[in-house]
């Protein structure tokens, strides 16, 4: 019964999910983790002083972190294959999320062809208390999620691109992240282990 | 005729911080808004030595010009809350500065802030005033 219940698009149950791993998880104090990032991005806006250039570091940075966390991921919360991409992302929003950051995000706005679509915050722990100074329009504060999402779907083989659309440090209601399906990848035996 | 309270936050090197007026129900004048400066200016080497005899962030009285009282609360990073008034209501002071003590450090809190810089935000400054019209 439980299995046909998680078979269905949308289901509820990844919402439980996700509160039960999160339940599991050693916990940090929150500000401690705010800070930091904090401090992270500070220092990357000292040291590259372009923005646009800050943004694209921000997203190497949560490549390089998503790549690992896929693995202790899949391990605590023993989620099984996805059936499709609508899958995926309410797997991403309701467990990924609530595991790593206590938070859930909202799944919204799937194109025609269900390979697009837009996680929506209402609130995050990066950006606590963080008020960003006028001339910084250019900078996506928590850009380092959009690549912690790109490295652990691209882990199974899945290459998405994902970009923010809005953030509450602009003056918006809620952040948005928008994520784009480029391809699936299939496992290429390499050339050398191929029999020519 | 009453003056507004003046509140200024002073950093550690006597630069002023942020300033705000309330006035209770009375416009303030150029001219009194410059002597209300200098008047918490003069003040605070009292309060530097004050903050050496008492171990609590709310000092209080530590001056007073005429009729006005100037009391001050400093933080642990010893920056400096001073308030000019005319009526001494230590309850409504030191509740208004321990409100402002929870908004000052969620500015201080916030990574694009440098500690001991003027204070710019909106919010904050908004805030204060609201906390002005509450208490005073």
């Amino acid at each position: 019964c439980g299995a046909v219940v998680m078979a269905q698009k949308g289901a509820r149950p990844y919402d439980r999910i996700g509160e039960q791993v999160f339940a599991k998880v050693d916990k940090i104090n929150a500000e401690l983790f705010t800070l930091t990032y904090g401090s992270i991005v500070t220092q990357l806006v000292k040291d590259y002083e372009d923005l646009g250039e800050v943004n694209t570091q921000l997203e190497k940075m949560g490549y390089n972190i998503g790549v690992r966390l896929i693995e202790e991921f899949l391990a605590r919360s023993n989620v099984g294959r996805c059936a499709d991409f609508t899958e995926t992302a309410e797997v991403v929003a309701k467990v990924g999320f609530k595991m790593f950051l206590g938070i859930t995000a909202n799944v919204t706005d799937w194109d025609a062809e269900k390979k697009e679509f837009s996680l929506v915050l209402d609130d995050n722990p990066l950006t606590e208390f963080v008020e960003l100074p006028e001339s910084y329009n250019k900078l996506w504060y928590a850009n380092i999620l959009c690549g912690v999402i790109r490295g652990a779907l691209e882990m199974v083989q899945m290459k998405v691109e994902a970009t923010y659309v809005k953030c509450v440090l602009h003056g918006h209601d809620a952040s948005e992240i928008r994520v784009v399906l480029k391809e699936i990848l299939t496992d290429e035996i390499p050339a050398s282990m191929r029999d020519e | 005729m009453s003056v507004p309270y003046t509140f200024t936050i002073v950093g550690k090197n006597d630069n002023p911080l942020y300033e705000a007026e309330f006035a209770s129900g009375v416009k303030a004048k150029e001219q009194a808004h410059h002597l209300s400066q200098f008047v918490i200016h003069s003040s605070i080497d009292l309060v530097e030595e004050a903050v050496w005899k008492s171990t609590a962030m709310n000092l209080k009285g530590v001056d007073r010009f005429g009729k006005s009282y100037i009391s001050s609360f400093v933080t642990a990073g010893h920056i400096k809350f001073m308030l000019l008034h005319e009526k001494k209501e230590e309850d409504a002071i030191k509740g208004f500065f321990q409100d402002v003590y929870e908004l000052y450090v969620k500015i201080a809190i916030n990574p694009f802030y440098q500690l001991n810089t003027p204070i710019t935000s909106v919010a904050f400054d908004s805030r204060v005033k609201k906390l002005g019209a509450k208490y005073f």
